[in-house]
């Protein structure tokens, strides 16, 4: 898998994709240099729920309040503190670490389907507790908190153009940190974790620290997420952190591939644009067909899975593994 | 199940008379129940330092429960496993691979999706100490250690002859190929003792010769113990330098291969649970 040849394939594919998203926000701009940022943000979720669901097996429905916690901790933090943008994030990440940690350790005892349902919980119970009226003072309760779009340094580009770029910055950080993770011995204990717990254990990988950081690490990302979201979009709001959104994390990594780091770029772009294209192509039925988007969305979900049962990422190594020795198996 | 260790190991401070100085495991009076059902009672015995020791019985007996005591997966209910001296309670499951006791399992707990090297490295895992944070920054210590590991592996990819299977997934591979990379895995973090559990099961006859002279090399080559548990009694039998035999639970016989062969406790345990 390391091996000489793909390790340079997975390199310049890397750098390609890079180069694109580097180049992008000068050839693009308005709405689709927003909806570019959306999706390395979702990218951003994406890696964070892959790392705990994919590679360690907690399965979590709940990761929409770990972005909530994000978006809100940077709203608080740069509208009613002062507080800069770029010191916010980290500092709510740091505050979503925590908080999936500590979820983490009820988590332990759960398993599976428990621990879906445990997160389910959570991603339900997220705006009710944002709109609740006694926080109203720092959550603006069901109005929400505006924020200032910042501006980009010595005013060399547009606002726009700057939340892409930073949202671009964090995402390649961010991969490049998962990546060392997942390839490393970190990354060999959370799949031996999720394969085998009790060998694991027995090979000395301290299982439940192993899963409450994993789990701290994973809401980390979504927090950052939740942050780079509440200053691109330049709001947040309790509805915007519903039950749909952890829904389309999980929808994401099934989509973009379990285990797969690249795999989520095309988890992203699907949350992001295929409800969209859902809405358009319902377009074409008429005024009177409502409910049809959802219907078109949940027909694209299904005949996506049936073509690639472990998602585009899985789909594209088989697809290299054919075209790189055609009848030529390892042995 | 925590509140059990420590209940269990709470009064066992005693360590001004130990018989066994030069005993590597020493299993002390131990007594395991589940339930209503006794599974081990007043199990004692000792295995020295670098010895093949043979764990017999027929099924039920309570081999494995032994061996599941041994790498701490269960606290025994009454009684001590002493490891180089230390009382294995007072150790946390996953810390018992650094004090050097390593096993496998009867049904082959090999970690599927991942490639034969991946899994003897995560059999390394105790030999590196960096945390996720060194791990995502790729701090330098990790890098070192990661070369280390690999390094580690490659060895025993090399030695146990699995080049060829190296980057497969272990969950492809076949059953007598998967049972040596889970012997390699185990022996990755240099074991002072290392539990085999029913290797020979599956195994054709040549490959059961094959594999009595791989333990015994194992055991030359490396000065580890091994405490096996088999139901193949030439194999054991061939082996062994001690045999210890169980039956419901408590130790029937514990000797040389020819005294325990010998015994009539023994002789009388398997032809009564003939089949």
């Amino acid at each position: 898998m390391m091996s000489g040849s793909s390790g340079r394939q997975r390199r310049g594919v890397t750098l390609a994709v890079l180069a694109c998203a580097i180049a992008f926000p000068f050839l693009a701009s308005g709405y689709h240099l927003y909806q570019g940022a959306q999706v390395l943000i979702l990218a951003i979720a994406l890696l964070g729920l892959n790392l705990l669901t994919g590679f360690n097996g907690q399965i979590s429905l709940g990761h929409g309040a770990f972005f909530a916690i994000g978006g809100y901790g940077a709203a608080i933090l740069t509208e009613k503190f002062g507080v800069a943008y770029w010191a916010a994030i980290p500092i709510a990440s740091l505050v979503c670490f925590g908080a999936g940690f500590l979820f983490g350790f009820p988590a332990l005892r759960f398993g599976g389907l428990y621990l879906a349902l445990a997160t389910f919980a959570l991603a339900v119970a997220t705006p009710q507790i944002l709109s609740y009226k006694g926080f109203d003072a720092w959550t603006g309760g069901s109005q929400g908190v505006l924020l200032a779009k910042p501006h980009a340094p010595f005013g060399l580009l547009t606002a726009d153009q700057w939340i892409y770029l930073v949202c671009l910055f964090c995402a390649a950080v961010l991969y490049w940190a998962a990546r060392n993770l997942a390839t490393g011995r970190i990354g060999r204990a959370l799949i031996a974790i999720r394969d085998q717990p009790i060998a694991a254990e027995t090979m000395g990988v301290n299982a439940a620290l192993y899963k409450t950081t994993c789990f701290g690490v994973s809401a980390l990302y979504a927090g950052v997420a939740g942050g780079l979201s509440a200053i691109a979009v330049g709001f947040v709001s309790p509805e915007s952190f519903g039950l749909s959104l952890s829904l389309s994390f999980l929808v994401g990594i099934v989509v973009g591939g379990l285990a797969s780091l690249g795999g989520v770029l095309f988890g992203a772009l699907f949350i992001e644009f295929v409800p969209n294209l859902a809405d358009q192509l319902s377009v074409n039925f008429g005024e009177s067909a409502k409910a049809l988007p959802g219907a078109i969305y949940g027909l694209l979900l299904i005949l996506i899975m049936a073509a690639m049962p472990t998602g585009v990422a899985g789909a594209l190594r088989f697809a290299a593994r054919l075209a790189a020795a055609p009848g030529a198996r390892s042995s | 199940m925590f509140m059990e260790l420590a209940e269990a190991k709470a009064g066992t401070a005693d360590q001004s008379v130990d018989p066994h100085v030069s005993a590597l495991l020493a299993v002390e009076g131990v007594t395991m129940r589940f339930g209503g059902v006794t599974a081990l009672e007043d199990v004692s015995f000792v295995v020295a330092k670098g010895a093949i020791c043979g764990l017999i019985g027929p099924n039920g007996a309570g081999k494995t429960t032994l061996f599941n005591c041994i790498s701490r997966l269960y606290v025994p209910h009454a009684g001590a496993i002493r490891f180089d001296g230390n009382p294995l309670a007072s150790f946390a499951r996953h810390e018992i691979a650094s004090l050097g006791i390593a096993r496998t399992f009867q049904n082959v707990a090999l970690f599927a999706t991942m490639t034969t090297r991946d899994n003897v490295r995560v059999g390394a895992h105790a030999l590196a100490r960096g945390g996720f944070l060194s791990s995502a920054l790729a701090f330098p210590l990790a890098g070192r250690e990661e070369l280390r590991v690999a390094e580690r592996a490659d060895a025993l990819i090399e030695e146990f002859g699995l080049n060829g299977v190296a980057d497969r997934p272990a969950g492809e591979l076949p059953f007598g190929v998967r049972k040596r990379v889970e012997l390699a895995r185990a022996l990755a973090i240099r074991p002072k003792l290392l539990l085999l559990d029913e290797p020979a099961a599956g195994l054709n006859h040549e490959e059961v010769d094959a594999l009595g002279a791989e333990i015994r090399a194992i055991r030359d080559r490396r000065g580890v113990a091994i405490l096996l548990v088999e139901h193949h009694m030439n194999l054991v039998m061939r082996v062994s330098d001690q045999v210890v035999a169980l039956d419901f639970g408590r130790v029937i016989a514990n000797g040389s291969p020819e005294a325990v062969r010998a015994n009539p406790d023994v002789v009388r345990a398997y032809l009564g649970s003939a089949g």
